[in-house]
């Protein structure tokens, strides 16, 4: 009972404000009669989710497999660059600044050449969220790796250990917290990209979904598609969260 | 034999953001085989850098330092270290912790986990082993990483206010027990041989009841101010800490170390 009071106490006043909103969703789209095409009201949104004429599990499925793929790609390039970075002064020197050029281009204005390489398919969109998201991984992981006491590294001194093994034993896990911080931004990066890259050139996926409802004018399946990428992206979000909380339970509220 | 450590007219400057700060001068000291130091000083008087550099951590100025005949280049072998600081890693248990030195020097810590274990159970931290760091209080973590300093067993011990933390009581036990770890009554100690220990401490009585010699330093550039053998009989007892000549040697320790400071 105490639980489900507290979890109200939490989460009621959002789930509240977004009955209001729906409801004023719905109230503006029936007594203002706006057309559909404009504003589909919500009941249309709803029902458009599972519509028929969509095979929405096919473009769930492949958007999942792209935002997952990226996450995932952006996660390892980002970890391993980030270490090569706190492991030598040179390749610190060497990398930066091309770390730091690729992350000022526009990536979104990069993604149609990735089509020209690469050509249609998950591959291109996979790339660019990773392309959007890996950065944030980079700079933390470097950070979280060279944030240390300079006590901890003597001790690691004191009993004589290799410089891998120190990585491994104190540095790593100490720049845990910085790095699954990091992973949340990622997270919602690659979703972005993933999405864009659909937008250029694809021929499934929800931000395919969305183009081609451009033409038809299929408002409501433009918010389906939307709802969908959103659960989407919670779903990652809500299991780096989980992720964080497991594999760095003493780093509660000591990231970001 | 030569002594197990060996400090040649040892200068140590740091330089600082702030300007130069030179925290040790012309200090020359030798610590024999299984013999018990203790270093006393006003704070900041360089105690902590003094181990430091005995331990390889740093680099001298001036001066050259030993540790068993030969040269501290680098990073010393075979040393126990008790840090000023707890310095627990806070993702890992007080046992994983205290198994560290065994992971790090490429040992299996399950061959250690016996010894952890046993070495938490006489800081009487026996219950706390699955706990992590930061459930525990600052004299027990500094208990953890004593016992830390324990695990390989090595030969060598340098502990800097290692008891500084601990309440009136429990630092009278710790004290006993460390007497113990160190071999006092022989035997004990591995392979018979007793431990070589440079402990700092800013307690005159702990100096006292623990030390065969007291080094007393004078405040920053810390020079050696003061070279106190003491003659207390051991295996010592708390009678032996509340006996007149402890308390007279306390006196004298306490007397040197103000004159100095107010000097
Ligand atoms: N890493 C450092 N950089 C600059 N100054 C330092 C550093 N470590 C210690 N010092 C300075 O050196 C002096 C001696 O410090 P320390 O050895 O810690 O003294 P103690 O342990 O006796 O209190 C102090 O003035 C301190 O501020
Ligand atoms: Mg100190």
């Amino acid at each position: 009972m105490t639980r489900l009071t507290r979890a109200f106490g939490r989460y009621g006043p959002s789930l509240v404000l977004f009955g209001l909103l729906l409801v004023a969703w719905q109230l503006a789209v029936s007594v203002l009669g706006i057309r559909e095409y404009l504003l589909p009201s919500p009941w249309s949104v709803v029902e458009a989710l599972t519509g028929g004429d969509i095979a929405w599990t096919r473009h769930i499925w492949i958007t999942s497999v792209e935002i997952f793929g990226a996450f995932v790609l952006a996660t390892v390039v980002g970890v391993l660059l980030g270490t090569a970075i706190a492991w030598s002064d040179i390749m610190s020197r060497a990398l930066m600044p091309f770390l730091v050029f690729v992350n000022t281009l526009p990536k979104v204005a990069v993604a149609p050449l990735f089509l020209i390489w690469l050509g249609y398919g998950i591959v291109p969109n996979v790339l660019i969220g990773a392309l959007i998201g890996f950065f944030p991984v980079v700079i933390n992981t470097a950070v979280g790796l060279n944030q240390i006491d300079q006590d901890m590294l003597d001790l690691g001194r004191v009993f004589n250990a290799p410089k891998w093994r120190v990585f491994a034993k104190i540095r790593i896990p100490n720049a845990f917290p910085y790095i699954l911080s990091a992973l949340k931004v990622t997270a919602t990066a690659a979703v972005v990209g993933v999405i864009v890259g659909e937008f250029i050139a694809s021929q499934r996926g929800l931000g395919y979904v969305i183009i081609t409802t451009q033409s038809s004018m299929n408002t409501p399946v433009a918010f389906a598609a939307l709802v969908w990428i959103s659960i989407l992206g919670l779903l990652l979000f809500g299991a780096v969260a989980a992720l964080a909380r497991y594999l760095a339970p003493w780093a509660e509220g000591s990231e970001q | 034999m030569a002594p197990v450590i060996a400090l040649d007219r040892v200068g140590m400057t740091y330089a600082a953001d702030s300007g130069l700060v030179e925290a040790l001068r012309d200090v020359s000291l030798t610590v024999e085989q299984g013999e018990f130091v203790a270093l006393v000083g006003p704070s900041g008087c360089g105690k902590s850098t003094l181990l430091r550099l005995v331990a390889g951590l740093r680099a001298a100025t001036t001066g050259t330092i030993a540790v068993n005949g030969a040269a501290v280049r680098g990073p010393i072998r075979a040393v126990g270290m008790v840090f000023q600081a707890p310095v627990l890693l806070r993702w890992r248990s007080i046992l994983d912790n205290v198994l560290l030195p065994a992971e790090l020097a490429g040992l299996d810590p399950k061959a250690h986990r016996d010894r952890a274990l046993a070495l938490l159970e006489l800081v009487g931290l026996a219950d706390f082993a699955a706990k992590r760091p930061a459930e525990l209080s600052g004299g027990m973590q500094q208990r953890a990483s004593l016992c830390r300093a324990l695990l390989l067993d090595p030969p060598l011990l340098l502990m800097d206010e290692p008891f500084g933390a601990l309440d009136a009581m429990t630092r009278d036990e710790m004290n006993l027990e460390l007497l113990r770890v160190w071999g006092e009554a022989g035997g004990s100690g591995q392979g018979g041989v007793r431990k070589t220990i440079l402990f700092v401490t800013h307690s005159i009585p702990e100096a006292v009841f623990l030390a065969d010699r007291i080094i007393v330093m004078s405040a920053r550039p810390g020079r050696i101010a003061m070279v106190a053998p003491v003659a207390l009989p051991r295996p010592r007892t708390v009678e032996i800490r509340t006996s007149a000549e402890a308390g007279r040697l306390a006196l004298a320790i306490y007397e040197a170390l103000t004159r100095r400071v107010a000097a």
